[in-house]
C-alpha cells in the first residue's frame, strides 16, 4: 500500500476507536450528574448508589476517552501534514480553542470530582461534575467546527500566493450550518448511546433481582433499578426525537452542499424524480451503480430527505452520474498528478453505513418501548426477554454511531475539503494531496500497526473492567462523606479515595 | 509587537507550562521503584503513596501539551505540520508512552491484584521515562536545526535526529525531571519517604548541574545568542538552591527552584532558535516565525481566546492544587478498592 492508503486507514482506525469511548462520555456524563444532584437535592441513598455505580462505569471509559484523544491532536501534523498546511489557519482556530476552552475543564473538575469527595462542599463537588459534564459537550462543539469547517468551509477564502485557505470570519465558522446541524445530531446520537447504556443495565440489573424472588432484592430492584431505568428511557425518548430531527435537517443540507454524498447513500445512478429509500439493495455496488437492484423500497423517502418533497419537480435528485459530470465540468478530470479523478465515493460503503447507522437504533427504540411498557405504573418486571434485550441493545448506538462518522467521510471522497457549491469554490482539496509527502509508506504502516495493537490490548482491558464493575452493580452501603456530614477534625482519616 | 512574535512567546509559555508540570509527574513516575522501601507490602504502599501525589492533577497537567499541540496548529501551521511529520517516529514513541502511563494511572487500583499492579508500575515507568528522554531529544534537534528542504519538508531521515546533542539533551531533561519530581515528592508527603525523597534530590540537582550545565553550555557556545547566557546562569544558581533547601527542609522553595530551572531551559530552547521555528543546519533552508505563522486575523482572534482563557486556566488549576494541598503519607492510603482478578477473570467470556 502507498502512504495515502495507510494513511487513510490509519485514521480510520484510529478515529473510528476514539468515537467508541466519546459518545458515552458525552452522555453519560451529565445523566451521572442528574443523579448526584437528585442526590444533593431529595437526600435519597438510592441516587448516591447510582451516581457511584455509574460513575464508576463513566470513569473506566473516559480514560480511553482522553488516551486516545492524544494521538488525535498530532496526527494531522504527523501523517496529514499537506491537508494541515492548507486549513492551518482555519481549522487550528478550533482545535486550539478545544483544548483551551473544554479539555482543561474537563481534566482538572474530574479530578476534583473523583478525589474531592471529602475534600470539597457538596455543592463545589456537585457544580465540578456538572462542568465536567458541559465541558464535554462543548469539547464536541469546537471539534465539530473543525469537522463541519471540512464539509463545507465557510468565513475563509483561497490565498493564489501562498496556496492556502485563510480565515476572514470565526464568526462564520462556528455558526457553519453545517456545525448547527452536526452538532445536535451527534449530541443526541451520544445521548441515545448513553439512555440505551443506562437502560440496558439497569433492566439487566432490575430482572435479575426480580427472579431472585428475595423481597429484600425486590425491593432494591423498585427502589434503585427501577428509577435508573425510567431515566435511561427518557433520555432515549428525548434524543430519539431530536437525532431523527436533526437527521432531517443534516440531509436538506447535504442535498445543497454535498450532492454526491446523498446519491451515494442511496446508490442512485441516474438523477429522478421523487427517489425512493431502498432497506435491501442486492448487487455488485462496489463496482458501479449500473447493476445494482433496489429490494424492499420505500417511494419519495430519499426525495424528502433531500428535499423536503416526497414527489414532484421539486423532489428532483442528482444522480451519481450527473455529479460526476458536474464536477468533472468544474474540477477537472485528473489529478494534479494527471491521474483521472472519480467523484464518487465508494457506493458500497456509503450505502450501507447510511442504512445501518439508521437502522441499528431500531433496538434502542425496542429497548425504550419494552421497558416503558413492563415498568409502567410503579412496576418491577422479571421478564428474561426484557433483559435480554437490553444487553443486546448496549452495542447497537455504539455501532451505529461509527457508521454515522464513516457515512459522513467516506462520503465526502474523494474530497478532504469538500469544495462548497455557494460559497467560494476554490477552497477544495483532494484527499490524495493531503496525505504528509515527507513520510516514508513504512513508517506510517509501522504506526498503524503499533497504534492498531496498543488498541486492541486496551479494547480488551476496558470490556473487562466495564464488564465486571457492571456484575458488581450499586454499591450496597453509601455513606456521605461531604466534609459538612464529618467530625471537626479530620487530618487523621486515610483519604476516601485513592488509586 | 508583532503577532507572529507574540505567538512564539505564548507556545513558548504553553511548553513551559507542559513541562514544569508534568515534568514533575513524569518524575514521579520514574522514582515509581526507585524511592520505595521496606517489604513487599510497604514498598506497594509508598508506591500508592507516589502515584496519589499526582492522582488527581496528571490529567489537567497534560492538557497544556494538548494546548501546545493545537496553538502551533492555529498559530503557525507550517512549523506544525514540518515538526509533526519530521519527528513522526520520535513522536509515535513518545504519544505510545502517554497512552500507557494515563491508562496505568486510571486502571491501576480498578483490579486488586499483585501483578497487574507491577504490571502499571511498569507501563507508568516507560511511560515516564520515554517521554522525558525523547522530549529532551526533541528540542535538542531543534534547537541544532533540522534539515530542510525548500518546500519546508524534513529530509533529513530518522538517524540524524540521534546526534550526540540531541542526546544529551534527552540525559539533560530526564535528570531535571527526577529532579523535579523529587522535589515534589518531598513537598507532598510526609515519613519517611520524605526524607528519602529530599535526600535524592539534593544528590540528583549536583548530577544536574553537571549534565544540564554542560549541554546549556554547549547550546549556548554552538548555537545560541549572548542574551540566553542570562537563562543558563538562572538554572545554574537554582541548582545549587535547591540543594541548599533541600537541607534546610524548605521544600516549597526547593520546588519553586526546580520549577524556575525548567523555565529557564526553556528560555534557552526558544531563546536559540528565534528568530526561527526551525532554524536549518548546513545545506537546508530555515523556518522562521514570520514564515510560519497563520494570518493576522487568525492571530488576532487566537490573541483575544488566550487573554480571556489562560488566566482562568490557571487561576482554577492553582485551586485543584490548593485543594490537594495535604501530605500523603502511608497511613492516608486506603485499603485497596479495585476487584479481585478472579472476579474479573470469572466475568470475562
Ligand atoms: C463529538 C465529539 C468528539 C469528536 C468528533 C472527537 N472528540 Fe476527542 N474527545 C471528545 C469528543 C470528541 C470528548 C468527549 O470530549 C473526550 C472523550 C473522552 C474525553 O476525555 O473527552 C475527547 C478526548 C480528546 C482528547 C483528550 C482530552 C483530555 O486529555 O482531556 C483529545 C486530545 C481529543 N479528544 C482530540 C480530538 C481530535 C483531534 C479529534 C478529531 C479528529 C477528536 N478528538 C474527535
Ligand atoms: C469521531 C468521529 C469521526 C469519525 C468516526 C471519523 C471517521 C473517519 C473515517 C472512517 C475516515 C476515512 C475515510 C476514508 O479515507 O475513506 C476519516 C478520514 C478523515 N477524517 Fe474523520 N472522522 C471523525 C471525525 C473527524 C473530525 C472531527 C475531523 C476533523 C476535525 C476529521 C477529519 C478527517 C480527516 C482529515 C480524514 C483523513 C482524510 C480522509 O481519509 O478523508 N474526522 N474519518
Ligand atoms: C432517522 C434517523 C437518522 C437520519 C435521517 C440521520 C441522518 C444523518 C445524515 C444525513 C448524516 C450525514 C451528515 C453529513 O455527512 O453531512 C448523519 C451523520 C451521522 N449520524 Fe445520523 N441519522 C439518523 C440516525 C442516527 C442514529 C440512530 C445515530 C447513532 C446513534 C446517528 C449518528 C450519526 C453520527 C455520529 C453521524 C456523523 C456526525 C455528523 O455528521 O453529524 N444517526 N446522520
Amino acid at each position: 500500500m502507498d502512504a495515502l492508503a495507510l494513511a487513510r486507514w490509519q485514521f480510520a482506525i484510529t478515529t473510528v476507536y476514539h468515537f467508541i469511548f466519546v459518545p458515552l462520555t458525552i452522555g453519560l456524563a451529565p445523566i451521572v450528574a442528574g443523579m448526584q444532584t437528585a442526590w444533593v437535592v431529595t437526600q435519597k441513598e438510592r441516587w448516591l448508589r447510582l451516581t457511584k455505580f455509574f460513575g464508576k462505569l463513566l470513569l473506566i471509559n473516559f480514560a480511553l476517552g482522553v488516551v486516545t484523544g492524544i494521538w488525535q491532536e498530532f496526527q494531522f501534523g504527523m501523517a496529514w501534514s499537506e491537508y494541515s498546511r492548507f486549513v492551518g489557519d482555519v481549522f487550528g482556530a478550533p482545535l486550539a480553542m478545544e483544548a483551551l476552552a473544554a479539555f482543561f475543564v474537563e481534566s482538572i473538575f474530574l479530578g476534583v470530582w473523583i478525589f474531592g469527595w471529602d475534600r470539597v462542599s457538596k455543592k463545589i463537588h456537585l457544580a465540578s461534575i456538572w462542568l465536567f459534564a458541559l465541558a464535554t459537550n462543548l469539547s464536541a462543539f469546537f471539534i465539530l467546527a473543525a469537522n463541519s469547517w471540512m464539509q463545507h468551509p465557510v468565513g475563509a477564502v483561497f490565498n493564489p500566493e501562498t496556496g492556502r485557505a485563510e480565515m476572514e470570519s470565526i464568526w462564520a465558522v462556528l455558526t457553519n450550518n453545517t456545525l448547527l446541524a452536526a452538532f445536535p445530531h451527534t449530541i443526541t446520537a451520544a445521548f441515545l448511546t448513553a439512555g440505551t447504556f443506562v437502560t440496558g443495565i439497569a433492566t439487566w440489573w432490575m430482572v435479575r433481582l426480580v427472579r431472585s424472588r428475595r423481597p429484600e432484592h425486590i425491593e432494591t430492584a423498585r427502589t434503585v433499578y427501577r428509577p435508573a431505568v425510567r431515566v435511561g428511557i427518557w433520555v432515549m425518548i428525548v434524543s430519539g426525537a431530536g437525532l431523527i430531527w436533526s437527521g432531517d435537517v443534516q440531509g436538506k443540507l447535504m442535498y445543497e452542499q454535498q450532492p454526491g454524498k446523498m446519491s451515494s447513500a442511496e446508490a442512485l445512478c441516474e438523477g429522478t424524480e421523487s427517489a425512493e429509500f431502498s432497506i435491501l439493495a442486492v448487487g455488485p455496488l462496489h463496482a458501479g451503480c449500473e447493476d445494482v437492484d433496489h429490494l424492499i423500497s420505500i417511494p419519495g423517502v430519499t426525495s424528502f430527505l433531500g428535499t423536503g418533497q416526497f414527489s414532484g419537480p421539486e423532489s428532483y435528485l442528482p444522480g451519481v452520474y450527473d455529479v460526476q459530470e458536474q464536477y468533472t465540468e468544474r474540477y477537472g478530470d485528473t489529478t494534479a498528478s494527471g491521474d483521472p479523478v472519480t467523484y464518487t465515493p465508494p457506493l458500497a460503503i456509503t450505502y450501507w453505513s447510511f442504512r445501518l447507522m439508521i437502522g441499528l437504533a431500531a433496538f434502542s427504540v425496542a429497548l425504550a418501548l419494552g421497558a416503558l411498557w413492563f415498568t409502567r405504573k410503579g412496576r418491577v418486571s422479571d421478564n428474561v426477554w426484557l433483559s435480554r434485550l437490553g444487553l443486546l441493545a448496549i452495542p447497537m448506538p455504539f455501532a451505529a454511531c461509527s457508521f454515522g462518522w464513516i457515512f459522513t467521510e467516506v462520503g465526502r471522497q474523494p474530497w478532504v475539503v469538500v469544495p462548497n457549491p455557494t460559497g467560494i469554490d476554490q477552497i477544495r482539496l483532494l484527499t490524495e494531496r493531503g496525505v504528509s509527502t515527507a513520510v516514508p509508506p513504512g513508517v506510517i504502516l509501522t504506526s498503524m500497526i503499533v497504534l492498531t495493537v496498543v488498541y486492541a490490548v486496551l479494547a480488551v482491558v476496558w470490556y473487562r473492567l466495564m464488564h465486571r464493575y457492571t456484575i458488581e452493580g450499586a454499591p450496597e452501603t453509601v455513606r456521605d462523606e461531604s466534609p459538612e456530614a464529618q467530625e471537626a477534625d479530620d487530618s487523621d482519616r486515610p483519604l476516601s479515595f485513592a488509586y | 509587537m508583532d503577532l507572529a512574535i507574540l505567538w512564539f512567546v505564548i507556545i513558548a509559555v504553553l511548553w513551559t507550562g507542559y513541562l514544569v508540570l508534568e515534568g514533575f509527574d513524569f518524575g514521579v513516575g520514574m522514582l515509581l521503584s526507585i524511592l520505595p522501601r521496606g517489604d513487599r507490602e510497604h514498598r506497594e504502599k509508598e508506591r500508592r503513596v507516589l502515584v496519589n501525589t499526582i492522582g488527581p492533577v496528571w490529567d489537567g497537567n497534560e492538557v497544556w501539551l494538548l494546548t501546545a499541540g493545537g496553538a502551533t496548529f492555529a498559530a503557525f501551521p507550517e512549523w506544525y505540520a514540518t515538526m509533526f511529520s519530521g519527528f513522526y517516529l520520535p513522536l509515535l514513541i513518545i504519544l505510545v508512552g502517554l497512552v500507557a502511563r494515563g491508562v496505568a494511572f486510571e486502571y491501576r487500583g480498578k483490579i486488586a491484584d499483585a501483578v497487574w499492579a507491577r504490571r502499571c508500575d511498569l507501563a507508568i515507568q516507560a511511560g515516564s521515562w520515554i517521554p522525558a528522554v525523547m522530549w529532551g531529544v526533541a528540542f535538542g534537534n531543534l534547537v541544532r536545526g533540522l534539515l530542510l528542504d525548500a518546500d519546508h519538508q524534513y529530509v533529513g531521515g530518522f538517524w540524524a535526529l540521534l546526534n550526540p546533542f540531541a542526546l544529551l539533551g534527552g540525559l539533560t531533561t530526564a535528570t531535571l525531571f527526577l529532579l523535579h519530581g523529587a522535589v515534589f515528592v518531598a513537598l507532598k508527603t510526609d515519613g519517611d519517604i520524605r526524607r528519602r525523597a529530599a535526600r535524592l534530590a539534593s544528590g540528583l540537582s549536583m548530577v544536574a548541574l553537571v549534565v544540564a550545565g554542560g549541554w546549556a553550555v554547549w547550546a549556548q557556545v554552538a548555537y545560541s545568542v549572548p542574551w540566553t547566557w542570562a537563562a543558563v546562569v538562572v538554572a545554574a544558581g537554582c541548582l545549587v538552591g535547591v540543594v541548599v533547601a533541600t537541607r534546610a527542609r524548605s521544600e516549597g522553595i526547593a520546588f519553586t527552584l526546580s520549577a524556575v530551572t525548567i523555565v529557564a531551559a526553556v528560555v534557552l530552547i526558544f531563546g536559540s532558535m528565534y528568530p526561527d521555528v526551525i532554524p536549518a543546519v548546513d545545506g537546508g533552508v530555515a523556518l522562521s516565525v514570520a514564515d510560519a505563522s497563520s494570518t493576522d486575523y487568525t492571530l488576532t482572534v487566537m490573541s483575544w481566546v488566550a487573554v480571556f482563557l489562560t488566566p482562568l486556566v490557571i487561576a482554577y488549576q492553582a485551586w485543584t492544587y490548593w485543594v490537594f494541598r495535604r501530605r500523603l503519607s502511608t497511613r492516608d492510603i486506603p485499603a485497596p478498592a479495585g476487584l479481585s482478578w478472579q472476579k474479573i477473570k470469572d466475568a470475562a467470556f
